[in-house]
């Protein structure tokens, strides 16, 4: 069996952390079990921390994120987000995608205020709107809120999608690959600011990535997945000082992270 | 950390001074591409008119078929003359044009509610669709002595008719409209815990817009064609019917000058839909930039 992780949780993070995600067994196959998507995952995500999964594509990083998000059952297993199962799409959650998904017949702020509107109707939305334009103000969409999405930039526009995620004040932050459409330079801008609002909010983050300096960036403990089924290899720690900064990313120490992750996927059939 | 100073990394750039000529593009631009559009649409009625008067004073053509463009000037003159005062035209054109306003009506209640039930439900799309398809390759002007036999020669025929000839493209604009939504926006929706109704109304809708825009000015022609085919073959008080006795009484001039007006209305209606969806689909690439951008 795989003695390195599945079946034995690991304490990462802060010990002392509460769990706020915990998932015992969480598999997901299709077509009666002919396909499997997902093998058996078990996993804590401790109050505060931020995780990160990487893996190859097609590793069933997006069913997981769809089963913890509540938009898909798991095909075996549990899911307890605070103690609860999740048996559907839950408030303490907010999501991020690689597409910011605005719309377009919606401004700035309104694209915000879109979950609060469709949670609780439009007169709290409306309740909201001073704080919505705080949000893009403290995202530096200062001057932006009454403006269409067709006007703004893509890293505006994933930067709008980040007020959108955090006007429902979150708990737990889902994030599929959110700036893997972006550029280089956009990209450690926002990933900077992804970690100032998860410190200053001390919200449990889950990331799903491509990219390995990315993940180990940011993230207490990275997880490691093979493709086919997707499988949970093995957890890696990352010990770098908070707040991380851009300059970490050229210490030897990162360097051997990012190493350590590579030379892992690459053992399970990494190919490209 | 680095042991380089990374300010010493970079130079100034230097390069030797070059006597190079002007990299100048030479952008030929055909004739043809240059001329204005007014200049273009202009000068090409002029063309097809002098065609015409061509054909008709070499007499290609027999005179009884094709009169001058003189003779339907003037006609136009006198049509115009009559609508402007009252006269039994405008009755005509009105009457025309509440079948076309009242046809469309029911174009777009039933083509939309049809719609929405083929794109959002299973049945819909299961079991109602099938027969729309099949409906919709039938020769839908074939119906007409239908609703001729059921509706009487009064203006619900023809209202029928033009209704039942716009529903469908309609019908499958909104469907395919309803269809147009991605996997993100859908899972976004989902993960707010949206219910079928507000993902339905404040997302789905919204994002086909453009597509039923489609369908309505699809509809819009449709219509047009639906009052006059039954005005031909039922009577009645409209311009079909005016255009039908001018016809039988080789009054071509009055059928082409009848027709003009008729273009007029359609054009209306049409132009309508076209505003109506630059208000409403401001946000649509479709809407923003026009078919005359390029100059």
């Amino acid at each position: 069996m795989h003695d390195t992780f599945p079946q034995t949780v690991r304490e990462v993070g802060r010990e002392s952390a509460r769990p706020v995600y915990q998932l015992r067994n969480v598999s997901k196959s299709f077509g009666n079990g002919a396909i499997r998507a997902l093998d058996p995952v078990s996993l804590d995500l401790r109050e505060g921390t931020f995780s990160s999964v990487i893996g190859p594509s097609g590793c069933g990083k997006s069913t997981l994120l769809k089963i913890m998000a509540g938009v898909a059952p798991p095909s075996s297993g549990s899911v307890m987000l605070d103690g609860k199962p999740v048996t559907g799409p839950r408030r303490e959650i907010g999501m991020m995608y690689q597409q910011a998904t605005l719309f377009p017949w919606l401004t700035a702020v309104q694209n915000v205020l879109l979950p609060i509107s469709i949670r609780d109707g439009k007169a709290a939305a409306a309740a909201r709107l001073q704080e919505a334009r705080e949000l893009l103000d403290l995202v530096g969409l200062a001057g932006f809120e009454d403006v269409y999405p067709r006007q703004l930039s893509g890293g505006m526009a994933q930067r709008t999608s980040i007020c959108r995620m955090l006007i429902t004040e979150p708990d737990m932050l889902l994030l599929d690959e959110p700036f893997s459409a972006l550029d280089e330079l956009a990209r450690d801008f926002m990933n900077m600011e992804l970690q100032r609002i998860c410190m200053s909010r001390r919200a449990t983050a889950l990331l799903i990535t491509h990219s390995i300096p990315e993940a180990v960036l940011l993230s207490d403990v990275v997880y490691i997945m093979s493709a086919r089924p997707g499988r949970f290899e093995e957890a890696v720690d990352i010990e770098l000082p908070r707040p991380r900064t851009l300059e970490m990313m050229t210490t030897p120490e990162f360097g051997a992270y990012v190493r350590h992750i590579r030379s892992h996927l690459d053992e399970g059939g990494f190919s490209s | 950390m680095m042991p380089v100073e990374t300010s010493s990394l970079g130079r100034p750039i230097t390069v030797e001074p070059g006597d190079f000529p002007e990299t100048v593009w030479s952008v030929r631009e055909a004739w043809i591409d240059r001329i204005p559009r007014s200049v273009a649409m202009a000068g090409l009625l002029i063309v097809v008119l002098l065609i015409w008067w061509g054909v008709h004073h070499f007499e290609i053509v027999s005179r009884i078929i094709l009169p001058s463009p003189q003779e339907v000037g003037r006609d136009i003159l006198t049509v115009g003359a009559n609508i402007l005062s009252g006269g039994y035209m405008l009755d005509a054109l009105w009457m025309t044009t509440k079948e076309v306003l009242w046809g469309f009506f029911f174009a777009i209640v039933i083509g939309f509610s049809l719609g929405v039930l083929v794109g959002e439900t299973t049945f819909g799309e299961k079991a109602v669709m099938p027969y729309l398809v099949a409906i919709d390759t039938m020769p839908k002007v074939a119906f007409a002595p239908l609703f001729l036999a059921w509706l009487g020669f009064g203006i619900s025929s023809k209202v029928a008719l033009a209704a039942f000839i716009a529903t469908f493209p309609i019908v499958v604009g909104t469907a395919a409209g309803l269809h147009a939504a991605d996997d993100n926006a859908r899972m976004m929706f989902r993960t707010l815990g949206a219910s079928r109704w507000q993902t339905l109304i404040r997302m789905k809708i919204p994002t086909g817009m453009p597509q039923i825009f489609t369908g309505l000015k699809i509809g819009a022609v449709g219509v047009m064609a639906g009052a006059i085919t039954a005005e031909f073959l039922g009577g009645g008080k409209g311009f079909g019917e005016l255009i039908r006795v001018a016809a039988s009484q080789l009054q071509t001039p009055r059928v082409f000058s009848l027709i003009l007006y008729l273009s007029v209305l359609g054009f209306s209606l049409f132009w309508s839909v076209v505003l109506i969806e630059r208000k409403l689909v401001f946000w649509h690439r479709s809407t923003v930039t026009g078919i005359d951008d390029r100059h």
